[in-house]
């Protein structure tokens, strides 16, 4: 049982809270630091940036992580930039002004406090990040360049080129190696955590499977630090890698970690659609497309006719109809719903009907083809290497899809968990991005979570433990883990059915993309929290994992599959329970006459954190109510 | 479309390997190369054989995780694209397409396509960093960084990791793969102060694994970021010039 | 620390397979022109350079022989110009001696980095495909570098004992460049060595003016565009003008005639007592 959450904001005003809590936190001496052994789960940006940062503080650190190189984390794909708050285009921006706009665009349902810290630190994130050479844009003087984003009204946003994930990844991974090289970090490769081992409430280590030789292995330490990510991939077909998973979060969670506001994921409105049933996995476009691009279907949907020859008359530019002053900008909660509004009457275009026209004729006219071109050549080239269509030409068909997931696991202020000595951070816990996340925040919030959080609230916490050695590995605690792995392995290998991993992740999917994705109504949700369960038993009845040697990426997958089902199966009791619509998470029960998001801040202004009462049975619901202080709620518009 | 595969199979690091063939019927011109194998992985575990493994992870040509040889070519026969974008449009009908991991005494194989590529991670342990710890850093817009200069630095940090260079050098050379690392950082002004040290030691590192460069340039052909072999000039440049001045420190010390 | 006992001893170890290192670092010291050279980089520099001094003196043998075409008097008064190199601050001959002397070691150099480069590359490529490389870029000259080299280097040996010292020249007379050039290039079975060794001398010299400019790291991309056509025009050059020389002397267009102070009966040289008495030792 877990008392009343509390989320240890520290008191002050929201300007000063963070300074001010910085020097009141418990410190611990440099000569200290070596007596503490931290462990690192995963190595994208809020791993590896937290690893470097303690590891140059002179923590013993450990960093695991299941990819054969820390620099392939999924933070590497993310293209489109990051955001700071330092105002370098003098066009009013500010902290205060990133705090707000990230409060109001999470449409009210994140922690005010951190989102006020997150935007203050953004401005060290971008000097770190020059600082180790990340080779963001410059102008043609040599100052940074800026540019606005995902309906933005200043430009805040620092980019490198297309590929900003990748560049701010190689930066911490490389400081983090630098780490290595020193003897400070010691890090696994191809290693998998498995479970979570807590000892009177206590975080105090991990199972690990090396993923090579297969062994299972137990490592001990003062504090586990998850960043691993979010949890997309329950939705099968989503931008997410194909080895993003929700393993160790969800483990943690077993383990008496609080779960929170799982059913807010983000569904971004411009990605490629799906080309045939094999289809493994959905590749985004930027929405800058958006800027130039017209959103279209045909009025008749029986349309055979190839885009070109349709008559204007015959096209319905349905965002600019309903919304005339955003167009096709509204933002990418609008946009998505209302695609799948056109392809779900039947409008869809495509050999699949399952996506909408984004028509650059209208600017290739305006602006010529060829500056329509080098506006968006990398995207362009991308779509054709994929589609085989050429976007100058004929139409893009694009379709939403899951992107991102702004639940997590539950963590306070300190971005611990109700779990002492578990701390989670970047996109695997729940706290900045409220029920929405705006664009080019996701690298912010995991590298200020890694560089310029965690080393100060985790002295805070190990402060109090000077002197303790960490759990010995031949603990019960540690007996009883390693056995549950090992059990869980064999089971999953003897089951001896007919159908594969994949077999069971698409139709998870296909469970909870229709009745848990964009929209979502009490019926549906219903039908699912019957499906899934049914699915969870077919999986262990009639999963056939094949392969005897130490290296199976069947046995793999089968494992984190298995916990997905766990996973959505909460998803969907989430999004059952939250009767109002808001952000990413839209009950059709819940909209305005006009048909946008209706939010019930009376009754549904707190944080969701589930607590596992294990598998099929009901998880209990923990509230944190939700106060805001510094911004006036406001519902949105944009007509 | 109906294909036949040549893949190399190996059970483990220390088992002998060999290439089995495949028949894959009724595959769609629309899939893509790594989407073909799901489907051939498919129907294997249906028929009760153990799948290919191989790896891949974002599937969108960033992460560098998938690579394999497809037809004597790393990445496939597409320029400037890796695998998981590579589509079966590219293939005709009934053709036999030879599968096989990346080959290199650095390379060593852990299971039918995978390799182990962590040699490349001991060259950027070995110096592949600018030293410069959290919270110590100058605001960003101290260092004036002239737009081709900010330019040339991303062209090489493109570099994704995915090994398609040794694969396809006639030597099993990391000639690419290391300068690109290397003037990503050398050629910018933060990267200054360790750019003699880092030149030397992330060479030698590599010199430890890895073949010599003889000019081919079939790395800049393999290469799915398009990364041009200039770099491995620059970089010969600062090794060289790291002799002198290295020389002159020790001199000093 | 205790943790790290108890945690290899809690490992159920089987080590990772460890990548093999093809050149084990080295220990000890070494003065860095040493160190430099062990390196591969190192190499690929030395061969550059020794690759230029020897593609100088390619191109000023090739383009000084070309007064073969003058007839005997030139070429020899030319060969004895070399021979009078930096006289008097010098002894006579000394000057080439040093010069043959820099070149000897260029070329020991080239072939000893090439030898180790190559001994290296085998040791780093590991077992080698199943299907071969399909080749994109590396073309006919970069992949035979090592066989035209070693037609190259044979060839000078050849060239050496045939024009040089004469040990297989039957026709051969001391000093009397012209009339060993023309007995030797006479016999059809030589002058196809030597129109085969040119042909491998340029294809070798095509690569290597082009790569030279990559191992010493002087690429620019203002001149980049150029470096296929220096290597191009170098190669062909070199190439076109030493395979004339035996063409030439096949087909009779430079014949034992050409010089006045020999004595012939038809393409056969009969005596040159007269030259050579003029060309009394010094």
């Amino acid at each position: 049982m877990i008392g009343s959450l509390d989320s240890n904001v520290p008191p002050g005003s929201m300007g000063d809270k963070w300074t001010q809590h910085k020097f009141d936190m418990k410190l611990v001496a440099p000569g200290n630091r070596r007596r503490f052994d931290v462990i690192v789960i995963g190595s994208g940006l809020a791993g590896a940036s937290a690893a470097a940062t303690l590891g140059e503080q002179g923590y013993n650190v450990k960093v695991f992580t299941y990819h054969d190189t820390p620099r392939r984390a999924h933070s590497i794909a993310a293209q489109g930039g990051i955001n700071a708050a330092k105002n370098y285009k003098s066009d009013g921006d500010s902290v205060h002004r990133l705090f707000y706009d990230t409060v109001k665009g999470g449409d009210f349902r994140s922690r005010e406090a951190n989102v006020h810290r997150l935007a203050e630190v953004s401005l060290d994130i971008v000097d770190q990040s020059v600082a180790q050479g990340v080779p963001f844009a410059r102008e043609y003087g040599g100052l940074l360049e800026n540019r606005s984003f995902g309906g933005a009204q200043v430009s805040r946003t620092f980019y490198a080129r297309g590929q900003t994930g990748q560049q701010l990844l190689l930066g911490a991974y490389q400081q983090m190696m630098n780490q290595v090289h020193a003897g400070s970090i010691q890090l696994h490769t191809r290693s998998e955590m498995l479970d979570l081992v807590v000892k009177d409430g206590a975080a105090c280590g991990v199972i690990v499977r090396d993923l090579v030789t297969g062994d299972v292995t137990r490592h001990s330490a003062h504090a586990v630090l998850l960043c691993t990510g979010g949890y997309g991939n329950v939705f099968y077909l989503s931008t997410n890698a194909k080895y993003s998973n929700a393993s160790a979060t969800w483990r943690a969670h077993r383990r008496g970690a609080l779960f929170a506001n799982p059913c807010f994921t983000q569904i971004h409105p411009t990605c490629i659609p799906a080309s045939d049933e094999f289809q493994s996995k959905l590749t985004l476009m930027s929405e800058s497309l958006r800027n130039d691009g017209r959103i279209w279907v045909p009025t008749n949907p029986d349309e055979t006719r190839s885009p070109d020859l349709i008559p204007e008359d015959e096209r319905d530019y349905f965002l600019e109809r309903k919304y005339p002053s955003f167009g096709n900008l509204v933002p990418r909660d609008v946009a998505s719903r209302n695609a799948k509004t056109m392809v779900d009457e039947g409008k869809g275009v495509g050999p699949l009907k399952n996506g909408v026209y984004l028509d650059f004729a209208e600017a290739r006219d305006r602006i010529g083809a060829s500056t329509v071109y080098e506006r968006y050549s990398n995207l362009f080239d991308m779509y054709q290497r994929i589609t085989d269509e050429d976007p100058t030409k004929v139409p893009m068909r694009i379709y939403p899809a899951v992107h991102y997931t702004m639940g997590g696991l539950w963590v306070d202020y300190h971005l611990m968990s109700n779990v002492p000595g578990l701390f989670v951070l970047g996109e695997a816990n729940f706290s900045d991005h409220g029920a929405n996340r705006l664009g080019a925040s996701a690298l912010m919030q995991g590298l200020a979570d890694g560089y310029f959080v965690i080393s100060y609230t985790l002295a805070n916490y190990l402060a109090d433990h000077l002197g303790n050695q960490p759990v010995p590995l031949d603990d019960p605690v540690f007996n009883e883990a390693q056995q549950s792995v090992d059990d869980r392995m064999k089971r999953l290998l003897s089951i001896g059915g007919t159908k594969s991993v994949d077999h069971y992740h698409r139709e998870l999917g296909k469970i909870m993309w229709t009745y848990c994705g964009m929209a979502r109504d009490k019926a549906g949700l219903e039908t699912a929290l019957r499906e899934i369960p049914a699915l969870r038993e077919d999986f262990w009845l009639n999963l056939r994992v094949l392969g005897d040697g130490p290296m199976n990426q069947s046995l793999e997958r089968a494992g984190r599959v298995a916990d997905l089902l766990e996973l959505g199966e909460l998803m969907v009791r989430d999004a059952l329970d939250r009767e109002e619509s808001c952000g990413g998470h839209f009950r059709e029960e819940s909209q305005t006459p006009e048909g946008e998001a209706l939010r019930r801040d009376d009754e549904y202004s707190y944080v969701a954190a589930w607590e596992w009462g294990g598998v099929g049975a009901a998880p209990q619901l923990h509230k944190e109510p939700l106060t805001f202080d510094s911004v006036h709620l406001s519902q949105r518009s944009y007509k | 479309m109906h294909v036949k595969l040549h893949v190399w199979r190996q059970a483990g690091p220390t088992t002998p390997g060999t290439m089995e063939t495949y028949d894959a019927p009724g595959i769609s011109e629309e899939m893509s190369f790594l989407e073909m194998l799901d489907v051939v992985n498919e129907r294997l575990n249906a028929d009760g054989q153990e799948p290919i493994a191989f790896e891949h992870d974002c599937r969108e040509g960033i992460c560098g995780s998938c690579g394999m040889m497809i037809n004597g070519q790393a990445h496939g026969p597409q320029r400037g694209t890796a695998t998981c974008q590579l589509h079966m449009r590219k293939f005709q009908d009934g053709a036999e397409i030879f599968i096989e991991p990346w080959r290199a005494a650095a390379f060593p194989v852990l299971k039918d396509l995978i390799v182990d590529r962590s040699a490349f991670d001991r060259i950027v342990e070995s110096g592949g960093y600018i030293t410069a710890p959290t919270g110590a850093a100058p605001d960003a817009n101290l260092t004036l960084i002239p737009k081709e200069v900010a330019d040339a630095a991303m062209d090489a940090a493109a570099c994704i990791g995915c090994g398609a260079c040794v694969a396809a050098c006639p030597n099993s050379a990391g000639q690419l793969f290391t300068a690109a690392k290397i003037n990503h950082l050398n050629l910018l002004p933060q990267g200054q102060a360790e750019r003699y040290t880092r030149v030397q030691k992330m060479v030698d590192t590599m010199e430890e694994f890895f073949g010599s460069c003889t000019n081919h340039g079939e790395c800049q052909e393999a290469c799915p970021k398009d990364i041009s072999i200039d770099f491995i000039a620059y970089m010969n440049r600062d090794y060289v010039k790291a002799q002198l001045k290295n020389r002159k420190l020790l001199s000093q010390d | 620390m205790a943790l790290r006992e108890a945690d290899r001893a809690m490992a159920t170890t089987m080590e990772r397979p460890e990548i093999p290192p093809i050149n084990p670092k080295r220990g000890g010291t070494a003065p860095w022109p040493v160190t430099f050279y062990r390196s591969a980089v190192g190499k690929k520099w030395v061969m550059a350079v020794t690759g230029i001094m020897v593609m100088g003196f390619v191109f000023f043998h090739a383009v000084g022989n070309l007064k073969v075409y003058l007839g005997a008097e030139d070429l020899n008064h030319y060969a004895e110009f070399l021979q009078q190199l930096l006289v008097p601050i010098l002894p006579p001959t000394i000057a080439l001696w040093i010069m043959r002397g820099g070149l000897l070691v260029a070329i020991v150099f080239h072939i000893h980095s090439a030898y180790g480069l190559t001994r290296m590359n085998h040791r780093a490529n590991g077992s080698g495909y199943e299907q071969r490389r399909h080749y994109q870029a590396a073309n006919a000259a970069s992949r035979s570098m090592r066989w035209t080299g070693i037609v190259v280097g044979l060839f000078i040996l050849f060239h050496l004992a045939d024009l040089t010292f004469g040990t297989l020249n039957p026709d051969f007379v001391r000093d009397d460049v012209y009339r060993n050039l023309v007995a030797s290039l006479s016999r059809p079975p030589v002058a196809l060595i030597y129109i085969i060794a040119n042909i491998g001398l340029g294809i070798h010299l095509f690569h290597g003016s082009w790569s030279m400019f990559q191992s010493l790291g002087l690429n620019n991309p203002r001149w980049n565009s150029w470096r296929k056509g220096f290597a191009i025009g170098f190669a062909g050059l070199v190439m076109v003008i030493n395979v004339s020389f035996p063409i030439a002397v096949l087909t009779g267009v430079v014949s034992a005639t050409n010089n006045p102070d020999c004595v012939t009966d038809g393409s056969v040289i009969v005596d040159c007592t007269q030259y050579e008495n003029q060309e009394a030792t010094p």
